[in-house]
């Protein structure tokens, strides 16, 4: 049987306030095959987001083990886990987390200088990403001129840009209009199918959901 | 793009905010290289001072006179090359404010123990033969617009009376810890004066100038010169010319003291003002600074984009200073009276010490927010709401 692409195991979470220890995630065990689009849903405070961090490997558990393509992330230091995160993970945001000052291309381009592509190189998939989000003709727009979904779809741009093996998604829905939210989720829809990538996300609504292939509910620091 | 585009547009963020701290750095660089010059030119003499150059004054105090007599016991003190000699004349010329050194001294070897007064054979030749003629120094001829042959009238103070001078010589300083604004005359066109005039003062001189061969020998002449004239009438104090010049401050050394405190106090305003930028900047780009470390961007890096931010911060802003420093230093000097400090000019020292400074303070604000940066999980930075 094949392994799976990534493996969680007993994950345990906790964060201490003062002297007192809150659980967040208790004993999760769960299996996610390469191409998989997997929805988190749950209420507030179950954990979906703290999960969603533990696997990209932007926080560290308490116990427990998470696999990824056979490597144990929760053993590597900080700076391994930064050029890890660097060459596998594409993050897509909420409020989208573009830099203000930077244009679209140049938001795009941002990953890809931990890259060793040579500066035309990395100007090229930045401009192909931002053609494959259908934003070629806007990429020497700031930020501020562009709508919130023209910038989720940057930020898509972005998370793309370095060809991650894995997604992952906070709410990438939650800040968007109907249409803008369609869009978007189309465009995550068509890059699990057409690109393989395993996409991960969390969110809180049901339409968004329905896209997955798969959804997991979490209630309590449990998956129900 | 690259990492450095990002540093320059950050910096460039709030602009209104940059221009501030970059006006507050500048001022406080002019202010302290304002100080520091102020200060040198304080130094001026002992940094003028040659370390073959001994003094020989009146054991009591400056102000009492010595016998012409010793000129040739000293002389005669092994390692001593040169033995010449200068009388404080004082006097008024123009008006009290006026002030500028007037010397009167042994024509025939005072330039010869002070290279650092350049002047130009065929005029100094001139001044020899002429026994009221004097050399001056070229801004005392820039500011009073006198040439060569021009007559110089002098109130005498220390010694009374009307005294003419004719200007015979225009001397050049050597380099810039020279003053250039002194006067020479003949100590015999004195002396002729006070044997007539006043002859209880005649045969007295103000103090020797004793050139000698080797300066480590400083110590050892100094004591022998003032050995010599022990338990006589006008006893000496010997010293090298450095510490005879610094004797001269020592009045004003609570004000230098305060002065220099105080140049370095502005140091510490700039890196508070620029901390203080750096810190708001960082706190407000906690949430960008934690989508770049999500992405993998490492500490090396968030240093460059924090720590380079704040160097071109405090670069421009010192530069800015030092532009502005040029002006303000002529503005000072025209400020205060005619001949307060004769040597007056910014040391390159005090713009290297500047550069240097704006350099170190630079990475120094950036300590706190890098520090602040690098501990923040990326977890609570990306919930920061700024």
């Amino acid at each position: 049987m094949e392994s799976p692409f990534i493996e969680v195991v007993g994950l345990f979470k906790s964060y201490q306030r003062d002297s007192l220890e809150i659980p967040v995630l208790r004993n999760i065990t769960l299996n996610i095959s390469q191409g998989d689009f997997l929805a988190f849903m749950g209420p507030s405070g179950s954990g979906k987001t703290t999960l969603l961090n533990l696997i990209a490997g932007i926080d560290k558990p308490t116990s427990g083990k998470i696999f990824i393509a056979g490597m144990d992330i929760t053993e590597l230091s900080e700076t391994e886990l930064a050029v890890w995160r660097s060459q596998n993970v594409g993050f897509i945001f909420q409020f989208y987390n573009l830099i203000p000052v930077l244009t679209a291309l140049e938001n795009v381009e941002l990953p890809l200088i931990l890259t060793p592509l040579s500066k035309k190189q990395r100007r090229s998939h930045a401009e192909t990403a931002l053609h494959v989000v259908g934003l070629a003709e806007r990429m020497h727009h700031f930020p501020r001129q562009l709508s919130g979904g023209q910038e989720q779809r940057v930020a898509i741009a972005r998370a793309i840009a370095t060809d991650p093996a894995i997604l992952v998604a906070d709410e990438p829905t939650g800040d968007l209009d109907k249409t803008s939210a369609e869009e978007v989720l189309e465009l995550m829809d068509r890059l699990n199918r057409e690109l393989n990538k395993t996409i991960l996300m969390v969110t809180h609504d049901p339409r968004a959901a329905e896209r997955a292939r798969f959804i997991r509910n979490l209630e309590k620091g449990e998956l129900a | 793009m690259e990492l450095f585009k990002l540093l320059i547009r950050n910096a460039l963020r709030h602009k209104l905010r940059s221009l501030l701290t970059l006006v507050g750095i500048g001022v406080a660089v002019m202010a302290f290289a304002l100080l520091r010059t102020v200060v040198t030119a304080w130094y001026a003499g002992v940094e003028a001072s040659a370390a073959n150059r001994l003094i020989t004054r009146h054991a009591v105090s400056f102000v009492f006179p010595l016998p012409l007599a010793y000129r040739d016991r000293i002389a005669q003190v092994p390692g001593v090359d040169e033995v010449t000699y200068a009388s404080w004349f004082s006097g008024v010329y123009i008006d009290k404010n006026q002030f500028f050194a007037r010397l009167a001294v042994d024509s025939e070897t005072f330039f010869d123990v002070y290279p650092e007064f350049v002047i130009e054979p065929k005029q100094f030749e001139v001044f020899k033969r002429e026994r009221n003629a004097c050399i001056i120094g070229i801004d005392i001829a820039n500011r009073y617009n006198l040439k060569l042959g021009d007559m110089m009238l002098i109130e005498g103070d220390v010694f009374p009376g009307q005294w003419e001078f004719v200007v015979r010589g225009i001397y050049q300083p050597r380099d810039q810890t020279t003053d250039p604004a002194s006067m020479m005359f003949h100590y015999r066109y004195l002396e002729e004066r006070v044997r007539q005039e006043m002859p209880q003062r005649s045969g007295e001189i103000g103090w020797y100038i004793v050139r000698i061969n080797d300066p480590d020998d400083s110590a050892a002449i100094s004591r022998e010169i003032d050995r010599m004239f022990a338990n006589s009438r006008a006893e000496t104090k010997t010293e090298t010319e450095r510490a005879f010049q610094q004797s001269f401050l020592s009045a004003a050394s609570a004000v230098i003291t305060a002065m220099n405190i105080m140049s370095f106090v502005i140091i510490g305003i700039i890196l508070l003002v620029l901390g203080n930028t750096m810190i708001m900047s960082a706190r407000e780009r906690t949430h960008e600074f934690a989508v770049l470390k999500a992405l993998g961007f490492s500490a090396g890096q968030l240093f460059f984009l924090i720590a380079g931010e704040a160097l071109i911060l405090s670069t421009l802003g010192s530069a800015l200073g030092l532009l502005v420093t040029l002006p303000a230093v002529e503005g000072f000097q025209a400020a205060l009276p005619k001949g307060w400090f004769p040597v007056f000019y910014i040391k390159p020292e005090t713009i290297v010490f500047g550069c240097v400074s704006a350099f170190l303070v630079g990475l120094a604000a950036s300590i706190i927010p890098l520090r602040r940066v690098l501990t923040t999980r990326i977890v609570e930075g990306l919930r920061h709401v700024g």
